[in-house]
């Protein structure tokens, strides 16, 4: 299936949750929010969470600014 | 005489220097900057991850005593500053916010309306809210009444390191405003910084002038002492400064006497 | 929120002390200020004040220049009625003084109207006496419709209201209120004021805040000088104009300085206001309020009025009678005070010509229809 993280197509299995995409794209979870169909996912739920077909995925994290 | 110490947000800061971690050529220095600044509230920005390269994080460099004030930067209308700010608390770095609502890339200028409504909305849900505005007193009001924890008018255009083009607007603001206000954007020069603290601001937030300096670690040990000196001056209470001589007739000979 | 707290807090002060422990340090530095603060206004109403007058009348006169210019605005005061049923010791209406009591009836008060109008003057402020009774909400109500024919700018100066009847008023047209504390110190006002509603000191205290709330655009405070100790009452007058000033910035604020003088009683003041003194209040208002508004009533003998026109005054009252019916009557001339400055309002122009200000009738004029009738 596919979703969509940070504005680009990515094909995954089904049945994967947040944190092992986290995983697969080398990101560790501590250092990220992700933003699942507009809707903020807790960290202490990113295992559990599992994707769906279609899923707008916005994974952000801190960086330099004023 | 007893320490100065700025309350806001619940904390209680030594220093009033906030500083960014934008604009520099190495993160890496951010971490001697602070150190040499004092600072303990520092910005950072939320941005997509990069999914193609591996970029380091900014986060390893910051101090894990300092403050996080992260800044709703690209957002465009009151929305989608709300939206940044909630996913920034997300991260679980504190509920602290500069509110920055931009839809003007020429001059990087605030929305003030849609800033007061992102305040209003992001007040009510317990953030503390530092809303980067005009030094427009009738915005300032607004915030006030929308529960912002400070007013951060800007010195002069981001990035320009004009200094405080806007002093007297921010000087309204220091003398009627009921919140502290915390001079943002344009501060090029410690002298400056300093300027904006003998006024009476109550704090500086200083990036690009740390950042681009030649030698950041150095300029940010100025702008240290520099805000702290500016507060001893206000503290102390400046002395007597005539503007003009006595000249002209006297208006007050009819009273006669002595 | 109320400025009670505040004046109790002066008052509980020992504000003497506070004058007498200023120095001349602390008066030169608040003249080198651009912003004055709290402080900086008591040193200037302090005693150690008094050698640097002419210096705070340059500071005070080019302020007033640039935020007045050279003008004065005029009005005159249109007693309605003189049923009261205060007992202001010092006062000519005091309801135990027997004089004649008489109240307008629509067409004297159309004369009345008719003949300060032919005069020129456009702007008017209404008195009346405590009564409730007689003149009451609706009688004054029905007064703003005559009166709101031939002027355009109407205010009152009445017995304390609550802030819907103040509301009404606005909505029939009133824009100004214009009540005087008499004397900010609460033990003395309860000596001053032993029976009748106005011995309730907080709830007048709270009238101009109220007045701000229903909408009046010009709100004019002030103590009577020399009730009390004059510096204290200048000083608390000064910061509640602050306090209305701050938290209503969209009412023009402004501040009276009736000076005691003789009246139909028996009653003398308690302390003596020199015209320096009245000099030292007005230049301390007008450095630490620049924007205050400033009025001067003809308690006041003319040539005094004319001395201190550069010195910070805004308003003035002209062709005046304290008496109801006084403007165009000649019966009931008992009025409430006397009248030191007896001149015409053509007069007044002349003189003020004269000295190079400009006569102002007309400051604005109501854009919107006052609502018909009752609310």
């Amino acid at each position: 299936m596919v979703v969509i993280l940070n504005g680009q197509d990515v094909d995954i299995s089904e049945g994967i949750s947040v944190l092992e995409l986290l995983s697969i794209k080398d990101i560790s979870p501590e250092t990220v929010v992700v933003e699942r169909n507009k809707e903020i996912v807790p960290s202490d739920a990113f295992a559990e969470t599992v994707l769906n077909d279609g899923d707008h995925l916005e994974v952000l994290r801190f960086v330099g600014g004023g | 005489m007893s320490e100065d110490i700025f309350e806001i947000g619940g904390l209680k800061l030594e220093s009033r220097l906030f500083t960014g971690t934008g604009k520099y050529a190495d993160d890496s220095v951010i971490a001697g900057v602070s150190e040499a600044s004092g600072s303990q509230v520092i910005t950072v920005a939320l941005r997509r991850v990069d999914l193609d390269s591996k970029t380091g994080n900014v986060m390893d460099f910051i101090p894990k005593d300092m403050q996080l004030l992260p800044n709703t930067s690209g957002a465009r209308t009151a929305d989608e500053a709300v939206r940044i700010a909630r996913l920034a608390r997300a991260m679980g770095c504190g509920d602290w916010i500069k509110i920055e609502v931009i839809s003007d890339n020429k001059y990087l200028l605030p929305d003030g309306y849609e800033t007061a409504k992102a305040t209003e909305i992001l007040a009510k849900e317990g953030f503390v809210v530092l809303p980067y505005v005009n030094a427009d007193l009738y915005v300032a009001r607004s915030l006030v009444d929308a529960g912002a924890a400070a007013v951060m008018p800007l010195g002069a255009p981001i990035g320009t390191n004009r200094g405080l083009k806007t002093k007297e607007m921010v000087r309204i603001l220091i003398d009627e405003i009921a919140l502290p206000i915390i001079v943002d954007a344009g501060i090029g020069r410690p002298s400056e910084a300093c300027e904006a603290m003998e006024m009476g601001a109550d704090a500086c937030l200083v990036n690009t002038a740390i950042a681009t300096a030649s030698d950041p670690i150095m300029m940010a040990k100025a702008f240290g002492r520099a805000v702290k000196a500016g507060r001893e001056a206000y503290l102390a209470g400046p002395g007597a400064m005539k503007s003009h001589a006595v000249a002209s007739s006297p208006l007050t000979g009819f009273l006669g006497g002595d | 929120m109320s400025f009670y707290p505040i004046c109790a807090e002066y008052g509980a002060a020992p504000l003497s002390e506070r004058f007498a422990a200023t120095t001349e340090d602390d008066v030169r530095r608040a003249l080198g200020k651009a912003v004055l603060d709290p402080d900086d206004f008591l040193a200037l109403i302090s005693p150690a004040a008094t050698p640097y007058l002419e210096e705070m009348a340059q500071q005070g006169s080019q302020l007033t220049m640039q935020n007045f210019g050279r003008t004065i605005q005029l009005f005159t005061p249109l007693y309605l009625s003189n049923y009261c049923s205060n007992h202001c010791v010092y006062c000519g209406f005091n309801a135990k003084n027997d004089i004649p009591r008489s109240q307008l009836e629509p067409a004297q008060l159309e004369e009345e109207a008719r003949t300060i109008a032919a005069t020129g003057l456009k702007h008017l402020l209404i008195l009346t006496g405590e009564s409730r009774g007689k003149a009451s909400p609706d009688y004054l109500d029905s007064c703003m419709t005559v009166l709101r024919k031939y002027f355009p700018s109407v205010s009152i100066e009445i017995y304390a209201m609550e802030q819907d009847e103040y509301a009404r008023l606005v909505d029939s047209g009133v824009d100004g209120l214009t009540i005087y504390q008499e004397t900010y110190d609460e033990e003395l006002y309860a000596t001053l004021h032993p029976r009748g509603p106005k011995k309730d000191f907080r709830y007048r205290l709270d009238a101009p805040e109220r007045g701000c709330k229903a909408g009046m655009r010009v709100v004019n405070i002030g103590a009577l000088l020399g009730l009390g100790d004059w510096r204290t009452d200048a000083l608390i007058t000064g910061m509640h104009a602050a306090y209305l000033q701050n938290l209503y910035p969209e009412v023009d604020v402004s501040v009276s300085l009736p000076r005691m003088r003789p009246h139909a009683g028996e009653f003398q003041p308690t302390s003596i206001v020199e015209d320096r003194d009245m000099v030292q209040i007005m230049l301390a208002l007008r450095l630490f309020l620049p924007r205050l508004g400033i009025t001067v009533s003809t308690r006041e003998s003319g040539q005094f009025r004319e001395n201190i026109l550069p010195l910070g005054v805004t308003k003035m009252s002209a062709g005046v009678s304290t008496a109801v019916g006084g403007h165009s009557q000649d019966g009931d001339k008992i009025g409430q005070f006397d009248i030191s400055d007896e001149r015409s309002v053509d007069e007044m122009c002349t003189a003020l010509r004269k000295l190079g200000y400009q006569p102002v009738f007309k400051d604005w004029e109501p854009i919107t229809e006052p609502s018909e009738g009752a609310a």
